[in-house]
């Protein structure tokens, strides 16, 4: 009995999602305060189905959820196995804590009237990401990105000012990678005749010489590659996050990216699978050297910027290109493990980054790295957060980053790719170089007010969290006790090594 | 020899038109300064992936297999006997879905492009780019 239950779970977080942004708009009519608490009772809802899920998918096995009852490949279907159950609990999570601060940032940043569509277009963007994650369909996951995007589109611009032309490049960009992704798929489902991803896996087994494959593939890992910026395909974001409101760059940095993050990985390893790509793989080899290039010029470009969140936004670029780097490598266990990892790592690193300078930019209006300067004594927690998390995108053991890099690495010498092995070093120094600026700034000089001014209880709350679990994440790593569950998503991803 | 480019043209007619409006509509996306002037080129290029989507449920007869034989998706007794194909009906269906998106897409941006007109005066991107350095941070 309660199996059946949990099966019914995926679909009903994307349904009471979008249910629920309808019933905000209405409610907000009649009282604005009550929109925050809907969303966020939601999103928590939403969060406990996702571990029941999780816990469902490692217990009994993958869920298949069937539309209106019609099977598959005529159906939508949604599939959760361990790889989606992972991102779906990491994507809720962060929205969850993102919509947790958001409250008071908001409130500060925002205009009150503007406050019921806010949190109508927060939680569509939330539902349209969870969406895109658990369905097992290429269209449905067309429309739900689009959902997702749309609704990003409309959060950057409601900062105003130089916000708005960051979000209309988004939009462009973004429509345009949409539309390449729609065409990709037009060229796959022209020689599959299905648009059911395990069905179209199954089909193409045979049709990975015809050239519609070939470029429904590129088309496809360009208009994915735009979504989630990846390095030569980044330029939208650092504009967009520098410029968006506090609260929603963070949850882009972290919902929003990931999602995207994870349908590359799903539409290259499930339904194109390792075997498509040793078939080319002298192609597919300029990528983890793009990626080397990615990681250096990215950590350059952060280094020179004076604006801390443009200098976050880079570094987004950076882990981005290290999880790609890390599905590069698909014949070593320890780099896929290292990309997968690297989901949840980099989203609570960069959450809580970014929560630090929301609360930073809360209380004092600081956006400039240079005028950072003795704020440790001015707002310890928050300080002390930033430090945190600075530190574990450097990847200082036994932080989470240091996870990421060290798997990696031991990637790297499987696939005895010495030359890469030395880029994430020289990106882990170049990490150092950009982040020991704003350390520097915060702990060594002096600044001219000592009194102690802390950013109010809902939004340090959500920092702190996150700052203790950058650490306690990358333990948990450490022990040893995920490696069986890393290996069974990547079995589940369709990786089979010899 | 050139006759037998000219069938295959022919042949696929629609989706040749479908690759020119797409490229139509990339360049003017990319290329184009004036912010509307990029959506409408966003807008050519949606409708070229519509046109290619749309040609692709047609089937051509067994002999010809060329396009525009098949008969519209409707059960039909006679049609039946005498042995006619349907169109596939499904990429209809997907466009249709497409094409409400592509509607939101257009919306988003135009509320979008108001607010910029109003913040800046034109929806020239150089001359907002000069004003925003003007105003600084």
């Amino acid at each position: 009995m309660i199996n059946t239950v949990v099966e019914q779970f995926p679909a009903l977080i994307v349904t009471t999602g979008v249910f629920s942004a309808f019933t905000i708009l209405i409610l907000g009519l009649l009282s604005r305060k009550i929109c925050y608490y809907i969303v966020l009772i939601v999103t928590a809802f939403h969060f406990i189905l996702s571990i029941f899920t999780l816990q469902h998918v490692l217990t009994k096995g993958r869920i298949h959820y069937w539309f209106g009852g019609w099977r598959p490949p005529w159906g939508i279907e949604y599939v959760v196995d361990e790889l989606n159950a992972y991102s779906l609990i990491v994507i809720l999570f962060l929205g969850l804590l993102g919509i947790i601060f958001a409250k008071r940032s908001v409130e500060k940043e925002i205009e009150e009237r503007k406050l019921p569509t806010f949190y109508t277009v927060m939680q569509l963007l939330i539902s349209g990401c969870c969406g895109v994650v658990v369905t097992g369909d290429v269209f449905n996951l067309f429309v739900l990105a689009e959902v997702a995007s749309l609704s990003t589109y409309a959060l950057i611009a409601i900062a105003g000012g130089k916000a708005l032309r960051a979000s209309y490049n988004y939009l462009i960009l973004g429509s345009i990678a949409i539309c390449f992704y729609l065409l990709g798929i037009g060229f796959l489902y022209a020689v599959t005749g299905t648009l059911n991803m395990i069905d179209m896996r199954i089909i193409l087994q045979n049709l990975y010489e015809n050239k519609m494959v070939h470029v429904g593939f590129v088309l496809v890992l360009v208009g994915l590659g735009i979504k989630a910026a990846v390095f030569p395909l980044h330029t939208w974001q650092p504009d967009a996050y520098t410029y968006a409101p506090s609260a929603v760059t963070l949850i882009m940095s972290t919902v929003v990216a990931k999602t995207f993050v994870y349908a590359l990985i799903r539409l290259i390893f499930s339904v194109f699978t390792v075997n498509f790509l040793e078939l080319y793989i002298n192609a597919w080899n300029l990528v983890p050297w793009l990626m080397g290039v990615a990681i250096i010029v990215a950590s350059i470009l952060a280094y020179r910027q004076n604006n801390i969140k443009r200098m976050l936004a880079y570094s987004s670029i950076v882990n981005v290109a290290y999880i790609v780097l890390g599905i590069s490598f698909f014949n070593s266990q320890w780099s896929l493990s290292g990309a997968l990892v690297n989901i949840l790592n980099h989203a609570v690193a960069k959450g809580c980054a970014f929560a630090a300078v929301g609360a930073i930019v809360y209380k004092t209006g600081i956006k400039d790295v240079g005028a950072l300067a003795g704020l440790a004594n001015k707002m310890p927690y928050t300080s002390g957060a930033l430090l945190i998390s600075m530190l574990t995108l450097i990847g200082i053991p036994p932080s989470a980053g240091f996870v990421t890099k060290f798997y990696l690495a031991i990637g790297c010498l499987e696939m005895q790719n010495y030359l890469m092995l030395a880029i994430i070093l020289l990106g882990t120094l170049l990490t150092l170089a950009y982040f020991l600026r704003v350390i520097e700034q915060l702990y060594f000089r002096e600044g001219n007010s000592t009194q102690k001014e802390e950013v109010p209880f809902s939004m340090l709350a959500p920092t702190m969290f996150l700052a203790i679990l950058c650490l306690a994440i990358g333990i948990f790593w450490l022990t040893g006790i995920p490696l069986e569950f890393l290996k069974k998503s990547i079995t589940s991803m369709g990786v089979i090594f010899r | 020899m050139i006759e037998a480019i000219f069938e295959k043209f022919f042949q696929h007619y629609n989706f040749w038109a479908a690759v020119v409006i797409i490229f139509i509509g990339i360049y003017a996306t990319i290329a184009k300064n004036n912010l509307f002037k990029k959506l409408l080129g966003l807008n050519i290029f949606q409708t070229g992936i519509f046109l290619f989507f749309i040609s692709l449920g047609d089937i051509g007869s067994l002999e010809t297999l060329g396009i525009g034989d098949a008969t519209p998706p409707i059960i039909w007794k006679p049609a039946e006997e005498r042995g006619y194909l349907y169109v596939n009906p499904l990429p209809h269906v997907l466009i249709l879905t497409g094409i409400v998106v592509a509607a939101a897409t257009t919306c988003v941006a135009l509320a979008l492009l108001i607010r910029i007109h109003k913040e800046y005066g034109t929806l020239e991107e150089d001359e907002i780019i000069e004003l925003e350095a003007i105003r600084g941070d």
